[in-house]
């Protein structure tokens, strides 16, 4: 049988979760198609999920679907379950497609959208609690629950959108979301982005009727208007109209950057880099490029905002490479450092601080904090088996020692953990240890060490966890991993090493070792802190008044999000602990990784040498930001975003809309005089603004750069329609319009200016300088759209943006940077993504396919002649072997690229 | 036809003797039956699942898993879909959508009655009484014949290129 589900669509959700319970009992091909896509012959509306039988009959009921599954692996139809199922389709779903509309299109706010579905919500808590069962059905699991679960899972999973006073809801809820199939579907469908990955779904769908009194309406709503009331057309354009004269003061620059009581003081801190490895791509956009969007945006929206970083210098590492390069490990950090600095700063990365952790106040923090845990009773004390390399003559460090993972045996795990599975790993576990350098086999040897009593202080930790998760804006991976740490239940972790190049630890008998950099390293960012100011503990002691912002990829969560946390908590000195844990999935280079050794990709200190500019790497980084799912980079494919998003789209409006303010009106912003299809634009603007406010102030940094693009769009697409430049030509009132046209076209330009401001800020000026737009409106982001650049208001001289890069050019770095062949890679057959046009015609021939079978089982039921058979069976396995060619490779990549 | 009513015929048609009392519920008028053992149970298809078991007719939801399904699908065709809409553009697409997934069954599930048939005629009935000219009707004779149904699948059957007759209830 034939699964087609589709990303956007919500009722993929339950489906999968259910097959993947079904596994087993059946076999099913899981196809994803557009949310749009008819696979139902006899249906007029499409309709996705869809499950096509063997039989060649459909069902297209997600309820149906996942009733099937459970049939299949024996479950039994009851009156109970059936309830809750048509309660479903009849009470939840519409309840549900309101919700989603108020919150995903409409932005709006936490009790509005709450509204809908309170009832329903209620409704299932009391149930629960009043049957005091764990499921729905009763004491085990049922399609009930499944179908349930997927329904609300894209609201719910928001802790938010989960009344505190819910109990038995949220147990259930939380019950189901961890488990295996659960888990799989929701990050398949919904890619870490929550109900806003229902967008382009539901945009499509009319606006929900108010549910209470719900009035017989035979009159369609215009589509345009769907989305727009009056009243927010009316809004949009009385905020406008108030212009400049909205903007509040600027906050003056500090220095330092000190918390303010009773303001939004943000503290943004990206993870350290290892200081003798030349970051790469995917280290950049990995923690300092996000954290730097962020921050940019922080300010702009007038938070106090302070953003560190430094690099991470203690280590084996280091001291290995001195050696080999015959330096000390402070030279070696010097000079690294020094280049670590200078590849952020080509990237325009606006650090307060970048600074290192091989400072006094390092050694000073990291001691205090240790001397209160071992003072509390959080340190312990063991003899640990250790590798030794007898002909290096050294105790080696994990990531000195490659062997086999005992737990997924894959052949190159570190001694620290294995880069396939994931589980950390205690060196001597490995199977065949060889010492990285000399390839020896090392011995085990006994040394004394420290551990920090991390299942002592779990409990703190499961507390914290609890406070903080809900209403943060932890990344779904961020949550995921943590939560899978504390279920395995945490083990002591040793946090001394036999090294010289570390923080002393001061205890007797310990003279001769080191911290252990992962006990220290994220120490760093408080001794960094505390080398930008002495009033550090501002910052660092206030958890109260001090959001704080973690960044990093997703291999760092367990330091972040359980060590360090557990490290502070148990010091008991009020330290500020994460609020917000933002982790990127992993970036590849072409098809495969990254690797210095192999000399395949793109690495920090190189990206200046293609003379391509920083702004643009910026772009198409954040443009494929590892956000919610791995993701690649393509030399074709920036090629292809810089000149369409890019040179036609952005660079193309703003420059327009410049351009026809100077040729046409002396430079001088035209008098503009708003009529109803302006107003409405200004409408759709504040709109993607405010859509944009919302996806950054939860850090989804990839998907509000889209916004972006889309007001772009939307003000190529205005000024395509009002021809500007034939109206200049023509009567009073033409003429009127082309001004007003032009007017809005370029406050747009200036609005986008200031939105591209965290992506691209060499950019941003440039614009802005053209435009000359005042000095307190390039700094300032409100979540209205206001005309900053009012008539008579002089610019400046106007020129291209960006430049068009070429195929030759791309080819030649293709080349020089190694990696990826331009050959597309055959994709596995089980869940191939079907382009839309393959799809249609893989569609025809299955059903060309069912037919010709249908055909040869009836003629050989009646016996029918031997030869007639074989010719009708030689025509089936023709159209197979074409369904197969349509399915397994897509004949020829999409015409044209692909918008969204 | 309010529910109750509904529920009362399909009581009869199923020939359960003793009649069930009905309240309704909320604004669109939910039906509920209070059962003598347990709980009450509340909505149109999940009552009607109950009496089909009450009266041994277990055959009527289906009898394999693909056919389990698809009685509820189209059960919960009716309920959403077809009580659902109430604009003419809507009940057109409902019927020619209906009509061409009928074209080359004699009932929803393929050969067997089921309860999907009798509550989506039940629901039908006020659309094809006003709107004679569309093809479901065939469909709908043959529903509307389903208390003594064989002799009219026999004939459908026949018509269908000779496919074995799938019509007794096993």
């Amino acid at each position: 049988m034939r699964l087609f589900v589709s990303e956007g669509a919500p009722g993929s959700l339950p489906v999968l979760a259910a097959a993947g319970r079904a596994r087993g009992s059946a076999e099913v091909l899981i196809s994803t198609v557009g949310p749009e896509e008819c696979v139902v012959p006899f249906l007029t509306r499409p309709k996705i999920p869809v499950l096509q039988l063997d039989s060649g009959n459909y069902l297209f009921s997600t309820s149906a679907i996942c009733r099937y599954f459970f049939l299949l692996s024996g479950w039994e139809q009851d009156d109970l379950t059936n309830q809750w199922l048509e309660w479903e389709a009849t009470e939840l779903q519409p309840a549900l497609s309101a919700a989603f509309y108020y919150l995903v299109v409409q932005g709006k706010k936490r009790e509005d959208v709450l509204d809908p579905v309170r009832r329903a919500l209620t409704h299932i808590d009391h149930s629960l609690s009043r049957r005091s069962c764990p499921f729905l059905a009763g004491e085990t699991e049922s399609v009930a629950d499944i179908v349930l679960w997927g329904a609300l899972y894209p609201l719910l999973q928001d802790p938010a959108y989960l009344p505190e006073e819910l109990g038995a809801l949220r147990s259930w809820f939380q019950t189901l979301s961890i488990q295996e199939p659960c888990q799989q579907a929701a990050e398949t469908v919904l890619k870490q982005q929550g109900a806003l990955a229902f967008r382009p779904y539901l945009q499509k769908q009319p606006q929900p009727s108010p549910l209470e009194g719900r009035a017989v309406s035979n009159e369609p709503e215009e589509e345009e208007l769907a989305t727009l009331s009056e009243e927010e057309i009316a809004m949009a354009v009385t905020a406008w109209e108030r212009g400049l004269g909205s903007l509040p003061t600027l906050r003056p620059q500090q220095n330092p950057v000190l918390p303010v009581a009773g303001e939004r003081n943000v503290l943004i801190t990206s993870a350290l880099p290892y200081v003798n490895n030349v970051p790469h791509l995917g280290n950049i956009i990995g923690c300092v490029l996000s954290a730097d969007v962020f921050a940019r945006y922080s300010r702009l929206r007038q938070w106090n905002t302070l953003y560190l970083c430094g690099t991470d210098e203690y280590g084996t590492a280091t001291e290995t490479k001195a050696m080999e390069e015959g330096l000390t490990p402070q030279q070696i950090c010097d000079k690294y450092h020094i280049i670590h600095a200078d590849i952020y700063r080509w990237f325009n990365i606006s650090f307060d601080i970048f600074g290192r952790t091989t400072t006094p106040q390092q050694t000073l923090i990291t001691q205090d904090i240790f001397q209160r845990l071992l003072v509390r009773g959080f340190v312990l004390q063991d003899t640990v088996e250790q590798l030794r390399c007898e002909r290096c003559a050294r105790f080696l460090a994990d990531r000195f020692v490659e062997g086999v993972c005992p737990f997924c045996g894959y052949e190159e795990a570190r001694g620290d953990q294995c880069d396939k599975c994931g589980k950390l790993i205690n060196a001597i576990e490995l199977k065949k240890p060889q010492c990285k350098v000399c390839r020896s086999c090392p011995v085990v040897k006994s040394s004394k060490h420290l551990f920090l009593d991390l299942p002592k202080l779990e409990k703190r930790l499961e507390e914290w966890l609890e406070k903080t998760l809900p209403g943060s804006d932890w990344t779904t991976n961020a949550q995921f991993i943590t939560r899978s740490w504390l279920r395995d239940g945490l083990k002591p972790r040793c946090i001394t090493r036999d090294l010289k190049w570390g923080t002393p630890v001061p205890l007797e008998g310990f003279e001769d070792k080191v911290f252990y950099v992962w006990f220290d390293a994220t120490f760093g960012y408080i001794s960094i802190t505390a080398n930008y100011t002495d009033e550090w503990e501002r910052w660092w002691k206030n958890p109260e008044q001090v959001d704080l912002y973690q960044f990093m990829a997703k291999d760092n969560v367990p330091f972040h999000g359980l060590v360090f946390p557990c490290s502070v908590l148990g010091a008991e000195d009020n330290y500020t602990l994460v609020k917000h844990l933002i982790a990127t999935e992993y970036l590849n280079y072409e098809d495969g990784k990254f690797s210095k050794s192999r000399g395949v990709g793109v690495f920090g200190d190189m990206a200046q040498d293609t003379g391509i500019p920083a702004d643009i790497w910026r772009f198409y980084l954040l443009y494929i930001r590892p956000e919610g799912q791995d993701s690649a980079f393509s030399w074709t494919d920036m090629l292809l975003k810089n000149n369409s998003e890019l040179l036609n789209n952005l660079g193309n409006f703003i420059n327009r809309a410049g351009m026809f303010v100077s040729k046409f009106f002396g430079g001088r912003v035209p008098e503009m005089v708003l009529i109803p299809d302006d107003q409405r634009l200004l409408a759709h603007v504040t709109m993607e603004l405010r859509h944009f406010h919302q996806l950054l102030e939860k850090v989804r940094i990839r998907d509000a750069l889209r916004s972006i693009l889309t007001i772009s769009r939307h003000g190529n697409q205005y000024i395509q329609v009002n021809e500007p430049w034939k109206r200049i030509k023509g009567n009073e009132a033409d003429r009127q319009r082309a001004g007003t046209v032009t007017g809005l076209a370029v406050n747009i330009a200036a609005l986008l200016s200031i939105m591209l401001q965290p992506y691209m800020p060499a950019v941003s000026a440039t614009i802005q300088a053209q435009l000359q737009l005042p000095p307190p409106a390039c700094n300032i982001l409100l979540t209205d759209f206001l005309c900053t650049l009012p008539a008579g208001h002089q610019i400046g001289t106007v020129s291209p943006l960006f430049q068009k890069l070429e195929n030759d050019q791309m080819e030649g770095l293709r080349q020089r940077f190694g990696g990826g062949q331009a050959k597309p890679s055959p994709k596995p057959a089980a869940a191939e993504t079907v382009t839309a046009t393959g799809q249609q015609q893989i569609h025809m021939l299955m059903n060309e396919v069912t037919k010709q079978g249908n055909i040869v089982r009836e003629l050989k039921a009646q016996k029918a002649d031997k030869n007639q058979v074989a010719a009708e069976v030689a025509k089936l396995l023709e159209l197979k072997k074409q369904l197969a060619l349509a399915e397994g490779k897509p004949t020829e990549p999409p015409k044209g690229k692909k918008k969204k | 036809m309010a529910a109750a009513a509904e529920l009362a015929l399909l009581e009869k048609s199923l020939g359960l003797s003793k009649g069930n009392k009905y309240s309704a519920q909320g604004e669109r008028q939910v039906p509920v039956l209070q059962t003598n053992h347990g709980p009450s149970l509340t909505g149109l298809t999940t009552i009607a699942a109950h009496l089909v078991k009450q009266a041994n007719k277990e055959y009527l939801l289906g009898s394999t898993a693909e056919e389990k399904a698809l009685v509820q699908q189209w059960l919960e065709y009716r309920v959403t879909q077809v009580d659902g809409h109430s604009s003419k553009d809507d009940i057109g697409t409902l019927l020619k959508d209906l009509n061409s997934y009928l074209e080359d069954k004699v009932y929803l599930t393929g050969y067997n009655f089921t309860l999907a048939d009798i509550l989506l005629y039940y629901g039908l009935h006020r659309f094809v009484v006003a709107q004679l000219v569309l093809e479901p009707n065939s469909w709908a004779k043959t529903a509307i014949g389903a208390p003594d149904t064989k002799s009219m699948i026999k004939t459908r059957s026949r018509r269908k290129r000779g496919r074995p007759n799938g019509s007794s209830p096993n």
